[in-house]
């Protein structure tokens, strides 16, 4: 009896053991960075001098970063859900035979690098480019415009890259809607579109709550994009952390950013799953 | 409705439904359900009756044909603009909405902005009083089935679609929801259209009855009409249990006034009136004489049976079921088939044990003739299969 009650305890003790080794000792580590005596450098050692205004700093500094961060972040999300959820609904009921073949495309990217793939974009969005020539061809870009090292090529490459996280989660939750209640809703006279809203979307909200999370949480964090294929002078918060620990060595203000991104995204995130979880959204 | 005076009878005019890969699961047909009235679409699974009742609540569009209510033809209509709703077989509750919410959902949608007062009188009439706040999946079977009934009954639609409703009720909850579907239908007095594969369901609640089967009408009447005169073995089997026995017809006569037809049943001569002989041809050829098992009068041999005309002499008693209020025989004819009669346990004679000698007959009103070409089993194996 003993051993049995004791049981659950120790399959738990692995996963457990892997949280508090890779997630509790680096945050707790990171967070006395985030304290650390800003004078220190790697001549002269660090300190834990609760140093609280390297807080104030940071945000003084590169709060344009974070929002812009959290901008991009936001709109290549809400694109990726838009995308993902017409593609998700399309390979879940329109595919027939070909819907394996449809999920496979989804994943096919992941069998190249993520840093390539997105240095690829360079040549789709490159000046001289099919695109921008073919663009311009139509007025919608001014002859001296372009699209590399533009904002627009920086959101496309998170939306891009982060899509196929947002499909999957998606189809998982649209392929189990039972289409027997969509029709129901159109018997009960709900129009296609209030069908969608009142029924399809409410029963697939866990996928779109978890679509959200898998694309906003890493495009807010991320900086590859952004140096890749946006401007030199649109930085995001990701670029300030990684030149701060790995360029400046400036371990206190890298360690309160992170912080400070780790924070707005666990309070964004809460906030959303709440209202997600508990209200209807329309 | 302001053509609540005027005839809103549906009609289905030679509706047709072939599918892509060339399956028709209905054949041309034609349906005419009064207003008011409780019609039920009656046949085995695959029969056509689901797809028919789709095509009315506009979930499928007929390859042919129109469909229409009073004067409105709503054939292309989008489900969302017919005066039509459906109780579907699984109910098709949403899990996400509670009981009022999925009650009041068919109003919301046509605007009514506080339906509140509604969805608390449609709860009372199917006794979920006080149940609206909680959600579909809190509920028995039985309590979901009348959460279904009073979401698309709140409507008030001119004709209420019923999709196997009872089907995965328990025998006994059945039972007791095909009486409250009845007393409802009489208290709303809106027009019922009941799909569903058993016979006595569809006999208990309904005025009329299509009998269908691979995607056509058999037959089409009220309940006694069907089971007293069936015109095809498939309904003669499907509904009930028939004897159907092989006979030769040899000519017409009047019988005591009224033309009937003589049969030969291995030499005793029956007859068998005009209008309950559906056969081709009324002189000549083979044919089923059939006979309902209750109206078969068996009797020990030698002793008188009190019916007119002639009883077939040499019969034997193979099986004896009693079953409480009757007892159920199954009787070897002097030429060697079997046939069923059942006797009401009246006390008035000994239940007859196997192997006693007995003669048999019946009233001749009773019987009917069908034309021998038919398949004398159609219509039994399917109903065993969904009973």
């Amino acid at each position: 009896m003993r051993r049995s009650r004791m049981l659950p305890y120790w399959l738990l003790l692995p996963a457990g053991a892997w949280l508090v080794l890779f997630f509790l000792i680096p945050f707790l580590s990171l967070l006395a960075t985030s304290l650390y005596d800003p004078n220190g450098s790697v001549l002269t050692g660090y300190q834990v001098t609760w140093h609280f205004q390297n807080f104030a700093h940071v945000i003084t500094t590169y709060g344009a970063h974070l929002w812009r961060s959290f901008w991009w972040a936001l709109i290549a999300t809400a694109l990726c859900l838009v995308l993902g959820y017409v593609l998700a609904y399309t390979i879940a009921f329109k595919t027939g035979r070909w819907k394996n073949i449809t999920l496979v495309m989804v994943v096919a990217p992941f069998f190249t690098s993520f840093l390539i793939r997105t240095d690829a974009w360079k040549l789709i969005l490159a000046d001289h480019g099919w695109l921008v020539q073919g663009l311009q061809h139509l007025h919608l870009l001014g002859g001296d415009g372009r699209l590399l090292q533009t904002p627009f090529a920086a959101i496309a490459g998170l939306t891009y890259n982060f899509l196929p996280f947002a499909i999957l989660p998606l189809y998982a939750s649209i392929e189990k809607l039972d289409q027997r209640l969509v029709e129901a809703a159109s018997d009960l006279y709900a129009s296609p579109l209030r069908t969608f809203a009142k029924v399809t979307l409410p029963l697939t909200m866990p996928g779109v709550v978890s679509a959200t999370l898998l694309t906003f949480i890493p495009a807010m964090g991320d900086y590859i994009n952004a140096q890749l294929l946006g401007s030199t002078n649109d930085r995001v918060i990701g670029s300030d952390i990684q030149s701060l620990f790995t360029t400046t060595q400036d371990y206190a203000s890298a360690g309160a950013l992170s912080v400070i991104l780790l924070a707005v995204i666990l309070v964004l995130t809460m906030v959303y799953v709440r209202r997600a979880g508990t209200e209807e959204l329309l | 409705m302001s053509q609540a005076s005027e005839h809103r009878d549906l009609r289905l005019a030679e509706v047709e439904k072939t599918y892509g890969n060339g399956f028709t699961a209905v054949h041309p047909l034609d349906l005419v359900v009064p207003q008011g009235s409780f019609f039920a679409l009656l046949g085995p699974s695959g029969c056509g009756k689901t797809t028919t009742l789709r095509m009315i609540a506009g979930l499928e569009t007929p390859t042919a044909g129109r469909i229409s209510i009073g004067a409105n033809d709503i054939t292309y209509d989008k489900p969302y603009r017919r005066p039509v709703n459906t109780v579907f077989q699984n109910y098709a509750l949403f899990p996400h909405l509670s009981i009022a919410d999925n009650v009041a959902f068919g109003l919301k949608q046509r605007g009514v902005k506080r339906p509140q007062a509604q969805v608390a009188a449609m709860l009372d009439l199917v006794e979920l009083e006080g149940q609206g706040g909680k959600r579909p999946q809190q509920l028995s079977g039985g309590q979901q089935q009348r959460v279904a009934l009073a979401r698309a009954l709140i409507n008030q639609p001119e004709v209420l679609l019923l999709d196997e409703p009872l089907g995965a009720l328990d025998l006994k909850l059945r039972r007791a929801m095909q009486l409250e579907l009845k007393r409802i239908q009489t208290e709303v007095g809106l027009t019922f259209v009941h799909v569903t594969h058993d016979q006595e369901e569809a006999m208990t609640l309904a005025d009329t009855i299509a009998v269908m089967s691979a995607g056509r009408v058999e037959q089409m009447g009220t309940p006694a009409e069907l089971y007293e005169n069936p015109r095809t073995t498939f309904v003669a089997n499907f509904l009930g249990q028939s004897n159907l026995i092989r006979g030769r017809i040899v000519g017409e006569d009047t019988l005591a006034g009224a033309p009937v037809v003589k049969v030969d049943m291995q030499g005793t001569v029956v007859s068998i009136r005009r209008e309950r002989a559906h056969v081709r041809q009324l002189s000549a050829g083979a044919g089923w004489v059939g006979i309902r098992p209750e109206k078969v009068v068996v009797a020990p041999a030698g002793e008188p049976i009190d019916v007119p005309g002639a009883a077939f002499t040499g019969g034997t008693v193979v099986d004896t079921s009693f079953i409480g209020v009757s007892t159920q025989y199954v009787i070897r004819t002097a030429w060697g088939e079997e046939i069923a009669a059942f006797e009401q346990n009246t006390g008035a004679r000994a239940v007859l044990a196997p192997g006693t000698a007995v003669d048999f007959s019946w009233r001749p009103e009773f019987a009917f003739l069908l034309d021998a070409d038919q398949d004398a089993s159609a219509g039994i194996s399917v109903e065993g299969e969904e009973a």
